[in-house]
Order: C-alpha cells, then sequence, then structure tokens
C-alpha cells in the first residue's frame, strides 16, 4: 500500500532525510510540483519533473503532463501507479466516449470520470490530479480533484508536495484574463519557487499550453531546463 | 507522528476532538488502527467545511455559512458553497467533508429535477428531506461507511419556520435554530439569548444575530472565513444571496498593552 | 399493407419474403391512428404541438398530457399509443439521469436520441417482445449547439428535422410545415404557427374534441424545456382560431 502520508516521505527519517537507505522499500511516488492557470484564450500546465522513491530521484527527467485526449490533460500528483492507472482508465473511457459522441469530449466530463473513480476508491488510492483542458463549450478550464475525491473548477490551480511552498506566490501574482506569455512566465516562475524550496521538486520546469489550436496537433510544449532557472535568495 | 496525516483510523470514536466539529487531516494525532492489528474502512475527512447555522424567525428561516474549505489546516478552496437550494421552500446546508457533500448534492439534484419534470407543483417538503437524509446517513453510517457530514434542513413546512439537523450517523432533530461544529459552541448560546423573550425574532433581528455569529465563529474557529453564503427561507421564496464578506472588528487589539 | 394474414407477421423477429418485418408496420399504423405531433425549430428554439384527442367528455381536462419533460433541458413529444410511450419517457429520463451521475453535465439530445432508438429497435427485433406503438419527439436547445429536433419511429429509425409531423394529419401537417421558412424564424412565431397547424390538421368530423399542448424550449427559455405560458398558449390558439376563420372565409367565397 503506497499511502501513508499525504505528501511526504514514508516514515520520520525519511521525511528529515535522515535515512539514506530508505529508497530501498519505499514507493515510487511524484513527489510534485503542479501549476494549471486559465488564461485569455486557454490554459497553461505545468510540472517539475522529479519522481522519487524516498530521497532517490528515480527519474530526473519525468514527464507529468499526461494525455488524456488531444484537448484534455491530467496534472498528476501521489502515487506514480495509482495516477498513472487512473488516467489510462479516463483516457480509455473518454476516447469510447467521443467515438459515441462523434465530438471531443468536454473538459468538465473528464475531470467527472476522475472525480468519480478517487471518490469511489478514496480508501484504496493516493491521487491529487489537476485537469486541465480546452472545449468549444466552455474554453480553457482547470478542475482540481484532490484526495478525497472533490471536484473543483478553479482559475488557478497548485498541487503536489511543492504547491504549499508556493501559495502566496499565486495568491499575489495570479491575474484573470492574462496572455499566453504571462501566463506561461507565471507558471515557470510558480514551479522555479517550488523546486527551490521542496526537496521532493526538481529537474526541469515543464510546461504545456492547451488552447483551441490544440485540438487536431500535438500540445505545445516548453521545457525551461534546470541549468537556465534563476536563483533566488540564498542568504 | 504528526506531520501532514496519518490517513486511516477508526471514524467513530469522535472523543478524541472535543469540539465535534471536522477538524481535518493534520487535527488528528493518534495511532493508525493498522498498528493495533486490525484495519478499519471509514475515512478521514479531507477537505473540510466548518459550522452551518441555522435561526427561524417571524415567516421564515435564515441559513449561513462560510465559503472556505480546510485541507487540515491549509485554506485551500475559497470558494466552497455549500448552501443549496433545493425548492422555493427548503435550502439545506451542510458541513464536514465536501467531496461526501458534492455527492449527496448530486443526489438531491437529480431528485429535484425528477419532481420539476413531472411537472405537477408538487415539490419535496423540509421534513420530508429531513427523513429522507437521516435514512440516507443512518444507512451508510451501518455499513461502516459514513457520509462525514452534519446537513442542516431550513425551509417552511406547510408555512411554518422549520429548522431539522442530520449527523453522519443518521441521528436527526428538529429546533428551532441549529448550529453545527464549532458554531455548536459559539452561536447557540447568541441564538438562544436571541429568542429568549421572543421566541420567533423578526427577520431584521434574526439576520443580525447570524451575522454576528459568523462574525464571533470568524474570531475563534480557526477554520472559519471571512466570505459567506446568506440564505433565506420566506414568503418571498428561498433566496441565497451573493457572496458577502464579514467586518471585523480589530479595535480591542489596540487595548491590549504590549510591552 | 396487402400481405396481410400470408403468417409472416406474427412476429417481429421474422422477416416476410419480400424482406418486410409486418410488426414494425403495424407499429406504425399504431401511430398513423393518434392525435398529430408537429415539431418545430426556429433560429433560436424549438416548438413542440399536439392534438390530443378526447374520446370522451367524461374526461378530466389536463390529464394523459402527451408532451414531457425527459431532463430540465429536454422535451418530449409522443404519439402512439400512451402507455407505450409513457415507458420511452422513463426510459429517457434514466439516460439523461445516468448521464449526469457519470459525466457530471447535460446528456446532449444526439446522445439520447442514439440511446433511445436504439432501445426502440431492440424492441423490433425478438420474437417474445412487440415493437412499441408510438413515435417520439424530443427537442433541446443550448448555447453552442442551438436548437435541435429529432424524431423516432418505431422501427427505431431516426432523424434531425427542421420541422417534422407525426400521427393521423402528418401529411397534411407537413404540407403547412413546408410552406414556413423555418430557418429564419422566431420562437414567438412557432408557437402560433405550431398551434394554427394543429388546429387546421384537426378533422372535426371524424375526432370531435380535442385539447392543444405546446411546449417551447429556447434562448427565451434559458434552455429550459417548458409548457409555454398561459398567456402565450392564448395568443398562440387566437391566432389559430383566426386564421382557420380566415381559411373558412376564403372558402365559403370560393364555393
Amino acid at each position: 500500500m503506497a499511502m501513508m502520508d499525504v505528501q511526504s516521505g514514508d516514515s520520520f527519517e525519511s521525511f528529515t532525510g535522515l535515512d539514506a537507505n530508505d529508497w530501498l522499500n519505499a514507493s515510487v511516488r511524484t513527489g510534485t510540483t503542479l501549476m494549471a492557470a486559465e488564461y485569455d484564450g486557454g490554459v497553461v500546465i505545468a510540472a517539475d519533473s522529479r519522481t522519487t522513491m524516498g530521497s532517490y530521484v528515480a527519474n530526473r527527467v519525468t514527464n507529468k503532463l499526461y494525455k488524456i485526449t488531444n484537448n484534455i490533460y491530467s496534472c498528476r500528483s501521489g502515487s506514480a501507479a495509482d495516477t498513472q492507472a487512473i488516467s489510462d482508465i479516463v483516457s480509455y473511457h473518454l476516447g469510447f466516449h467521443s467515438i459515441e459522441m462523434g465530438e471531443m469530449p468536454l473538459v468538465e466530463t473528464a475531470a467527472n470520470i476522475f472525480r468519480e473513480i478517487i471518490y469511489n476508491y478514496r480508501e484504496s488510492l493516493m491521487a491529487g490530479i489537476i485537469v486541465a483542458g480546452w472545449d468549444n463549450r466552455k474554453g480553457g478550464q482547470v478542475y482540481m480533484v484532490p484526495l478525497g475525491g472533490m471536484i473543483m473548477r478553479q482559475k488557478v490551480a497548485i498541487g503536489g508536495s511543492g504547491s504549499t511552498y508556493i501559495y502566496g506566490y499565486i495568491d499575489q501574482e495570479y491575474k484573470e484574463g492574462m496572455t499566453k506569455e504571462e501566463c506561461i512566465n507565471f507558471c515557470k516562475r510558480g514551479i522555479e519557487l517550488a523546486i527551490t524550496r521542496d526537496g521532493s521538486s526538481g529537474g526541469v520546469a515543464r510546461i504545456g499550453i492547451i488552447n483551441k489550436d490544440s485540438l487536431n496537433e500535438k500540445m505545445e510544449r516548453r521545457t525551461f531546463t534546470g541549468d537556465l532557472h534563476p536563483r533566488f535568495y540564498e542568504g | 507522528m504528526n506531520f501532514y496525516g496519518g490517513t486511516i483510523h477508526n471514524g467513530f470514536n469522535d472523543s478524541r476532538n472535543s469540539f465535534g466539529g471536522f477538524r481535518g487531516v493534520d487535527d488528528y494525532n493518534f495511532q493508525p488502527d493498522i498498528d493495533r492489528g486490525f484495519i478499519t474502512r471509514a475515512h478521514t475527512p479531507l477537505t473540510t467545511v466548518t459550522s452551518v447555522l441555522a435561526l427561524s424567525y417571524e415567516g421564515g428561516v435564515v441559513m449561513a455559512a462560510d465559503l472556505v474549505g480546510s485541507y487540515g489546516s491549509l485554506m485551500r478552496f475559497k470558494n466552497c458553497p455549500r448552501i443549496m437550494r433545493v425548492n422555493a421552500n427548503v435550502v439545506i446546508g451542510a458541513s464536514g467533508d465536501y467531496a461526501d457533500f458534492q455527492y449527496l448534492q448530486q443526489i438531491i439534484k437529480q431528485k429535484i429535477i425528477e419532481e420539476e419534470c413531472l411537472d405537477d407543483g408538487i415539490s419535496i417538503k423540509p421534513r420530508a428531506l429531513f427523513c429522507w437524509l437521516t435514512r440516507v446517513l443512518y444507512q451508510r453510517r451501518s455499513k461502516f461507511d459514513p457520509l462525514w457530514n452534519t446537513f442542516v434542513i431550513a425551509g417552511l413546512q406547510d408555512g411554518q419556520p422549520y429548522i431539522s439537523c442530520v449527523d453522519k450517523l443518521g441521528t436527526g432533530y428538529e429546533d428551532k435554530q441549529v448550529a453545527t461544529g464549532f458554531g455548536s459552541h459559539l452561536a447557540t448560546p447568541l441564538f438562544r439569548e436571541a429568542v429568549e423573550n421572543k421566541p420567533l425574532p423578526s427577520k431584521e433581528e434574526a439576520i443580525a444575530v447570524v451575522k454576528k455569529s459568523l462574525e464571533i465563529l470568524f474570531y475563534r474557529d480557526a477554520r472559519s472565513f471571512d466570505k459567506y453564503l446568506l440564505a433565506t427561507v420566506d414568503s418571498n421564496g428561498a433566496v441565497i444571496e451573493e457572496p458577502q464578506l464579514i467586518k471585523p472588528d480589530w479595535s480591542l487589539a489596540a487595548l491590549t498593552e504590549c510591552p | 399493407m396487402s400481405s396481410i394474414g400470408t403468417g409472416y407477421d406474427l412476429s417481429a423477429s421474422q422477416f416476410s419474403p419480400d424482406g418486410r418485418v409486418f410488426q414494425v408496420e403495424y407499429a406504425q399504423k399504431a401511430v398513423e391512428n393518434s392525435g398529430t405531433v408537429v415539431g418545430l425549430r426556429g433560429t433560436d428554439g424549438v416548438v413542440l404541438a399536439v392534438e390530443k384527442l378526447i374520446t370522451s367528455k367524461l374526461y378530466e381536462p389536463g390529464t394523459n398530457t402527451r408532451i414531457f419533460n425527459v431532463d430540465t433541458h429536454i422535451g418530449m413529444a409522443v404519439s402512439g399509443l400512451i402507455s407505450d410511450a409513457r415507458q420511452l419517457v422513463e426510459n429517457a429520463k434514466t439516460e439523461a439521469s445516468n448521464y449526469r451521475s457519470q459525466y457530471g453535465n447535460n446528456i446532449p439530445l444526439k446522445y439520447l436520441n442514439d440511446r433511445v432508438s436504439m432501445y426502440m429497435h431492440a424492441y423490433t427485433l425478438y420474437s417474445a417482445i412487440r415493437p412499441y406503438g408510438c413515435s417520439v419527439l424530443v427537442s433541446s436547445w443550448d448555447e453552442v449547439d442551438g436548437p435541435s429536433l429529432y424524431m423516432m419511429d418505431p422501427s427505431g429509425v431516426s432523424y434531425g428535422y427542421y420541422g417534422c409531423a407525426v400521427g393521423k394529419a402528418k401529411q397534411a401537417a407537413k404540407t403547412e410545415i413546408e410552406k414556413l421558412k423555418l430557418h429564419d424564424m422566431k420562437i414567438e412565431d412557432l408557437v402560433k404557427e405550431a398551434a394554427k397547424i394543429i388546429y387546421l390538421v384537426h378533422d372535426e368530423l371524424k375526432d370531435k374534441q380535442f385539447e392543444l399542448e405546446l411546449s417551447w424550449i429556447g434562448k427565451n427559455t434559458n434552455g429550459l424545456h417548458q409548457r409555454v405560458p398561459l398567456k402565450v398558449f392564448q395568443d398562440a390558439e387566437k391566432y389559430a382560431k383566426a386564421a382557420m376563420e380566415e381559411d373558412s372565409d376564403s372558402n365559403s367565397e370560393d364555393m
């Protein structure tokens, strides 16, 4: 069972980093920073790229922006296995659904399927997911589906262990009706700030942009590599 | 073991929480049952919402609840509406686990749609909804999988002000005034004082008392918030007003001597 | 329908040698005996109108209605056996409810139409059951898709329509509908025209009494399906009756 603590490591030792060998029997989890924000015309999603087993970095270039359909992505935090399995189920479900409906699935629909699964299996799953995408009804949308299986549409959402360090940042900096570039910079900086404070987040900042142009082609992606991250006050 | 959250515990032992409210993940501090050699299924509320207040007045009822969804001590969601208009005669409010509330809200919403579709002019009355809720919640607790909420039902029952309350075990009661969670400690005394000499206050008086109670709760409940929804049900129908802000009074701070 | 009694009409699960399923055709006959139902789709909404035949003066008015709400955003008008139709309404309600509980938003009419016609079609496949003796019209409106109107018949076939009619006087009604310029008509006018058509095609000699039923859904109702308000209903009825007067006047002049 990959679920003891909500967002930190598996034991006091791993939490404090005292036990360097904790990864030997730790589960793979995406100790993570995730962001998603609406801008004028679409959404920007962003994540760091670190996957850890205890304090060992199992993957330093992870892709945490997971494709559900062409127009919908999930940002995953919690157990890597759980979130991947859920995303795959939703992806399959929506693939079938969109054929049946003869049109692109709605972001709201995707978010509700996530909610249903996470709520019904809340005792056994460890998954906090941000669903983001674009559809022709409500445009760019962000839905937060946290641990307990509630659902909440938000203009801006953050998730994962690193998010706790940047609540102040997003509260202060998020503005409605940003341009695409403004929103990209806003998300990029959020991830960078979290990476500098959260040991479970790290690597590069991966960013995805979903809007009406993403329907038929691949999602526009940008990667901001670690060596180019700005340095903040370190005194 | 009190960093962010033990997740497994026995759901029914409430004695550890003397306020009887819904404290979120980090407010519980106890041994997981798994260490004691058995497993329980009952869950912990994760995103929680705090008190609901309801007070009857001459010709109607008023209900209020703030808008914050707490994740432990983190005020994670600042727009969690939890007063639901059922029909022109009924509103319900919830405290406790927000996901569970949304689940039940969906079911109630579908009930309302089915009722409206029949178009026969008959709509559910508050006492019927209350009775139904006690059955649903009691059934869930009997499956050892309770819906972690306290619901307050308020409205007009055959023209008379009506308020009742159901907890996660399915226990229910009717009263002239109800406050859940922290509110049961801080707001009910204010409510009782208000109705001491005048069993049914005027609408204005009732709203004033409810607003005062929200203010007191904002000062003293660490899981409360200054933005809230206020609903009234009377001959004008059930109306949920736009979100309002508490106007706190901090003049007390100047009186505190700071060395 | 000449080959009645050749033995191939006893079961819906058997074709006749010339490739027909008689049980389905008989079901369609049942619809043709029923009061006329009209659906009109304009620029900003859909109107459903029903000629509900009253077979006895002893019946209370307003009972056994033929227009239903399937969901807040979907209306259904039925022609044919009312008890069969009510089962379809129930089925459609369940579909709409399941869709909402699974996906958290309103069922699209196109999808509901697929599901209900699939259900109707299933009843044309087995020997132990009979097809539905009714045709149903479904209507909806939303901001993105605009108005939509579908009609399903007992065989399980369905089409989307600008305007459609079914029941006793469907031919006459269709002729009237074709005279309308539906693609640039507003819902307020559709109500009047629909009422007029029902009055026009009603056969006073064969069926003495009828009750008019009118419902609408569109931008003006905020995407909610409802019976038209009393005032609108009365105006539409007045308009219909006036048109009838005019019609009979000109007829008598001709004579």
